[in-house]
């Protein structure tokens, strides 16, 4: 089985599935229902297994792309080109792990057309799972953008009140980033004569074009991620969306971004990373301290975590900027570990949501009394939110402030702010929603977790305290393909600086 | 044995916190309760063996916690004298005050709840003190954190607890802000951050050559300083430090035992641990030095003088306990550390003792914390009075000067106190002064305490004086045992803590610089000084007496004839009210400011909805331009046409 083309196995077997959904006939309620979520957990899991094996057979040892395969695809420039290397195998596991976990989130949360929901989110995954497997600009960029339409969809036909405003606002700040984007990847190309990300890596591009190219890769991504200021799209795509859009939403779309700027930015645009390195640290630390403010005043559950989620992203660019391997090694770890712990919360106010219809915060108070299980759940996720030692949420964090404190000491000062304040926001969230006396009529009748709810949170809770004690698993697959990033840019620099310095003699 | 001291309480903890439910209350209680005096003597044990005995220090490895880069983190225990101590304090004490709850909490619904919350606590407190790196000892630090904010929460009904729940986890993470980026310098100052090698590479440390830090070319020796400070910012967080002691006051509001346990003896000396951790980076910064020094001299005189006037029974003790600890961080200060270590552990027998004595309290009164509606107790409660009475003489440092007779408070304090006279430091007088005058306050409001609480007559409602009773053996059993503590611990061990023993008790485990005789010259200071202790502690005694059992009317006269000093001392110097309106109002007027108009009118609003409403605007004026009447049409193909033909002509004749 070491001949399969695993990597497309996991990559299309979820549109299989779509496919098969697509044949089911949508009869409200009865066999077909229940048969179009059968298939849709089936797949996800089957998926999840079978992605499983690429982390078997990974080779932790070795830094570059592992799995690959290859087919000519629009003549021999362009090509179908898949395979994983350490920086970017553990995200196909997260998004397989997570699909499952989003499928059953929907299992009664959604009524309204149930067929279509399935395969949005069925094409969806086989489109994420795409952008990290993608060895050629031109299919990322393909999954890339092809992963907008599913997600806009899932906003704007099943999202709350405001979904249409939501829905656009999400899918024009993403698409005006990718634009330029687009043209950057026409321009490499007409430089390079491919769109080979093996051999664009190792292509040098000319300093004063590697600025422009960054400022057009940086568009898109800064949008993805997202940083300050181009950050409001994602509270309103957040509040709007259902839950397990959240889920993905903050779990893996937002990890794109990052992902972009360690596969694409840092190697092959290293002078024009150095150069740009104070301007993305700037942003971070406003991100981090500007969001954290705003989020301890929202009245709106959903909302404060996204905005949570936009200042816990900020450590991410920070660390992946600071260039060494703390930072970047926290980076990734970060965002997975943010996809696991926001992806949960989410999962949080959507157990909330389900019963009461409202994510106002005011309009809970006391939950602890009637819904221990979930007081506890949320708890451990909070403190994981706020970074305690002992939760995933720590490692991330501790690791990109300390590493772009080596380098840049007030930009990790000011970034460490975010600690207080995230604890301020998170505990008074915890707070007002589930401490107090129980006193409000309309919350007296609420029961506790749900035998499918605990089947979906405690694995979740489970990972966040495992990987907080023990995260070696992944700084084992991570170590290699970092080292040989940073040692690139570290060489690229120095060349670049040996050359200056000739031109001046 | 290491893995057993400190992983029982955890397996304690997730065995009534899981299963708390189905195994019920009673087993709960018994299950965490002998784990914690398993591990209790298994910690003297290990006392005997590395403090007394002869064992060498060493490293227990558990698993590797991170691994990246240069930087390596794993879970070890390292054990020496000072770990040993502490594990001592911890588990003896933890283990009574298990022992206690199950009778002060015998009716609360949710006892598996609470164990478990205590013997987390124990673990978290447990990581801090073994660790053997500053990460690990971040994780203890934050654990002991949550703990602390689960239980002071832990009557979550009561709004007031919820707040001083967040409060204390939000001040203790200020410090902690400053706890990490002390970390980060350590890091970036010695390249890692295990002890071993910290210590090692401080002994070769050259503190004038100068270094890159913070962008700036400085000396070495101000890196230094300023990354202890850092260091010491956390230390002031977690042991309730002037500023950062708002939160341990308002922790009042968790239940009485947790106080005990976690505000007085263990979780707030965290602090002094830290320090006396390391000093050997402390001892290369004379400035962080004198800092510290200084805000414990004034921690130990502002918590005193707030101490005077509290009514809260609870409250009282808290300062106390604020007040204690500045004693023992000006003898860090000045280098005394076996000093300050010897108060932490007298301290903690005597502080819980009172604490343990006032729950007792507490628990005849029906619940009343207030101790103007306490009064003629003495009779009514004989065995809790004698024990109160043991834990203020203890506290108060009652002893016979130029004698070995005295209780476990009069040896440390007074040890502390003429260490401060001794040492070289240029701020030992002011110290010095302030110990001395907090010495007699501390007597003051102590014995207040006592007259108020048990002497005069009753001013309960009849019907609580008629349920008043004595507490059941259950809680008295701690009680006598920490009252042995309060009495002899001084005695017996001074010799080994700061006396003739110190080096082979110590060994390796603290660092004092070349040049610091303090050991040695505290035994020569005047007779005075030695006296004034016992001096201050006799006036407090006397005046207290003259106000609430001679005249009792004079201390409302007094508070009325200067009000203005009082309510500045009941509000407690306005620090909440200061804190209020210079942080909490600020951060959420800007929060709410950056939401509405940051991100609403600036970046939205010439953002996606400024670009779609002119969108909207343009395609409105071209809408109007299409006016439907045939001429309009033409006139403006006929003006382009003529325009077109003018530009060709004007172009080709240029």
């Amino acid at each position: 089985m070491n001949d399969w083309p695993i990597l497309s196995l996991v990559t299309f077997l979820p549109l299989l599935g779509a496919l098969m959904i697509a044949l089911i006939r949508d009869d409200e309620e009865g066999y077909g229902r229940r048969n179009i979520r059968n298939v849709a957990l089936l797949v996800t899991v089957v998926t999840f297994l079978l992605s499983l094996v690429i982390w078997i057979r990974f080779d932790n040892g070795y830094a570059g792309f592992q799995m690959e395969e290859e087919i000519a695809w629009l003549g021999g420039n362009i090509g179908y080109r898949m395979g994983v290397d350490g920086i970017s195998m553990l995200f196909v596991i997260l998004t397989t792990f997570l699909m499952p976990i989003c499928i059953i989130a929907s299992w009664r949360a959604i009524q309204l057309r149930l067929k279509e929901y399935m395969i949005a989110f069925l094409v969806l995954e086989a489109l994420m799972i795409g952008v990290f497997c993608a060895l050629d600009l031109v299919l990322f960029y393909v999954f890339f953008e092809a992963g907008l339409i599913p997600m806009f969809l899932i906003i704007g036909v099943w999202g709350g009140k405001r979904r249409v405003y939501a829905s656009f606002k999400f899918f024009l700040y993403t698409l005006l980033g990718s634009v330029l984007m687009l043209l950057a990847i026409m321009a490499m190309y007409g430089m390079a004569g491919t769109t080979d990300i093996r051999e664009l890596l190792a292509y040098d591009f000319p300093p004063e074009m590697q600025t422009w190219l960054w400022l057009a890769f940086f568009a898109s991504f800064a949008v993805k991620m997202p940083m300050w200021p181009v950050h409001t799209w994602l509270p309103d795509a957040h509040v709007e969306a259902p839950t397990a859009g959240s889920v993905l939403l903050a779990g893996i779309l937002l990890k794109m971004g990052g992902y972009g700027f360690l596969r694409f930015s840092l190697p092959m645009f290293p002078d024009a990373s150095v150069f740009f390195q104070p301007f993305v640290m700037a942003l971070s630390v406003v991100a981090i301290v500007y969001t954290s403010l705003v989020a301890l005043m929202q009245e709106d559950m959903k909302k404060l975590i996204a905005y949570s989620s936009v200042a816990h992203m900020g450590y991410v660019t920070m660390g992946i900027f600071a260039f060494n391997e703390w930072g970047v090694q926290g980076a990734i770890f970060q965002m997975l570990s943010h996809g696991l712990v926001s992806g949960a919360l989410f999962l949080c106010v959507g157990v909330v949501y389900d019963r009461m219809h409202t994510r106002e915060i005011a309009a809970y108070g006391g939950l602890v009394n009637n819904m221990p299980k979930y007081a506890v759940a949320f708890l451990i996720l909070t403190m994981a939110n706020v970074g305690l030692p002992g939760t995933s949420g720590f490692v991330g964090e501790f690791l990109t402030l300390l590493g772009t404190f080596q380098t840049q000491p007030w930009f990790a000062a000011i970034a460490t702010i975010g600690v207080i304040l995230s604890a301020a926001y998170a505990l008074w969230l915890y707070r007002r929603v589930i401490y107090g006396k129980l006193d409000k009529e309309s919350l007296k009748g609420l029961i506790d977790l749900s035998g499918r709810e605990r089947f979906i949170l405690y694995p979740l809770v489970a990972l966040v305290i495992l990987f907080g004690v023990w995260p070696m698993p992944v700084f084992d697959v991570t170590a290699a393909s970092v080292d040989q990033l940073l040692n690139e840019i570290g060489r690229a620099v120095s060349d670049g600086a040996q050359a200056a310095a000739l031109l001046q003699r | 044995m290491f893995h057993l001291i400190v992983f029982l309480p955890l397996i304690g903890f997730l065995i009534a916190g899981l299963f708390g439910r189905s195994i019920g209350a009673k087993a709960s209680e018994y299950l965490t309760t002998g784990l914690l005096y398993v591990s209790a003597i298994l910690s003297w044990i290990a006392f005997f063996d590395f403090g007394l005995g002869h064992e060498e220090a060493m490293v227990v490895p558990v698993m590797t916690w991170m691994n990246v880069g240069s930087l390596a983190v794993d879970w070890s225990f390292r054990i020496d004298t000072l770990t040993v101590v502490m594990l001592v304090v911890v588990n003896t004490v933890s283990a009574l005050v298990h022992t206690y709850s199950i009778g002060y909490m015998h009716h609360d619904p949710h006892r598996p709840r609470f164990f478990a919350y205590l013997s987390l606590f124990t673990f978290a407190m447990l990581m801090l003190v073994t660790s053997n790196n500053l990460v690990q000892m971040f994780f203890g630090w934050e654990g002991v954190g949550l703990a602390s904010y689960l239980l002071i929460g832990f009557w979550y009904k009561k709004p007031s607890a919820n707040a001083a729940a967040m409060k204390a986890f939000i001040v203790n993470r200020v410090g902690d802000f400053g706890f990490a980026l002390g970390i980060f310098g350590i890091f970036l100052l010695f390249g890692s951050v295990n002890f071993d090698t910290i210590f090692a590479n401080a002994r070769q440390f050259d503190p004038s050559g100068d270094m890159d830090f913070f962008g700036y070319a400085v000396p070495a020796a101000t890196a230094i300083t300023v990354t202890c400070l850092l260091l010491f910012m956390g230390a002031m967080g977690k042991s309730a430090q002037v500023p950062l002691h708002t939160w341990l006051p308002d922790a009042m509001e968790g239940p009485t035992p947790v106080s005990a346990l976690i505000h007085a003896a263990t979780m707030v000396t965290a602090g002094v641990v830290m320090v006396a951790r390391l000093s050997p980076i402390f001892e290369l910064s004379h400035t962080a030095l004198v800092v510290v020094t200084v805000v414990g001299a004034i921690t130990a005189f502002f918590a005193a003088t707030v101490g005077l006037v509290q009514n809260d029974i609870k409250r009282v003790i808290a300062y106390s306990t604020c007040s204690q600890l500045g004693y023992m961080f000006v003898a860090l200060g000045v280098g005394a550390y076996g000093a300050a270590i010897f108060h932490l552990f007298t301290h903690a027998f005597f502080k819980a003792l009172l604490f343990l004595g006032a729950g007792s309290v507490i628990h005849a009164v029906s619940d009343e914390q207030d101790m103007r509606y306490m009064g003629g107790l003495r009779k009514h409660i004989p065995t809790t009075y004698w024990m109160m009475i043991i834990g203020t003489l203890a506290l108060t440092g009652v002893g016979i000067p130029f004698t070995m007779i005295g209780t476990a408070g009069f040896f440390s304090k007074d040890i502390i106190i003429e260490t401060a006279f001794a040492s070289h430091s240029v701020v030992s007088t002011f110290a010095f002064i302030m110990l001395v005058v907090a010495a007699c306050f501390t007597s003051f409001y102590s014995w207040r305490l006592i007259f108020m609480t048990f002497h005069g007559t009753p001013r309960a409602t009849a019907d609580v004086m008629h349920h008043v009773h004595e507490s059941p053996w259950v809680m008295l059993f701690p009680l006598f045992v920490l009252a042995a503590g309060a009495l002899f611990a001084g005695l017996l061990f001074k010799e080994f803590f700061y006396g003739h023993e110190y080096m082979e008790f110590w060994k390796q485990s603290l660092f004092v610089a070349g040049g610091n005789e303090l050991l040695e010259e505290f035994h020569h200071v005047p007779a005075w000084v030695a006296l004034s202790p016992f001096i201050a502690m006799i006036v407090g005694l006397i005046v207290a007496y003259l106000f609430y059992i001679r005249s009792p009317g004079t201390p409302k006269a007094l508070a009325e004839s200067q009000s203005g000093l009082y309510a500045f001392l009941l509000n407690k110097w306005y620090f909440d009210e200061l804190y209020d309106f210079l942080f909490v109002r600020p951060a959420m007027w800007l929060g709410r400011f950056l939401w509405k108009r940051g991100d609403g009118t600036v970046i939205d609003g010439l953002g996606p909805d400024g670009v779609s409403a002119r969108v909207v605007d343009i395609t409105n004026r071209v809408v109007r331009l299409q006016s439907g009447y045939l001429y309009h049409y033409a006139f403006a193909m006929l003006i382009g046409v003529a325009a077109l033909v003018t530009w060709m002509m004007l172009g080709s004749a240029l």
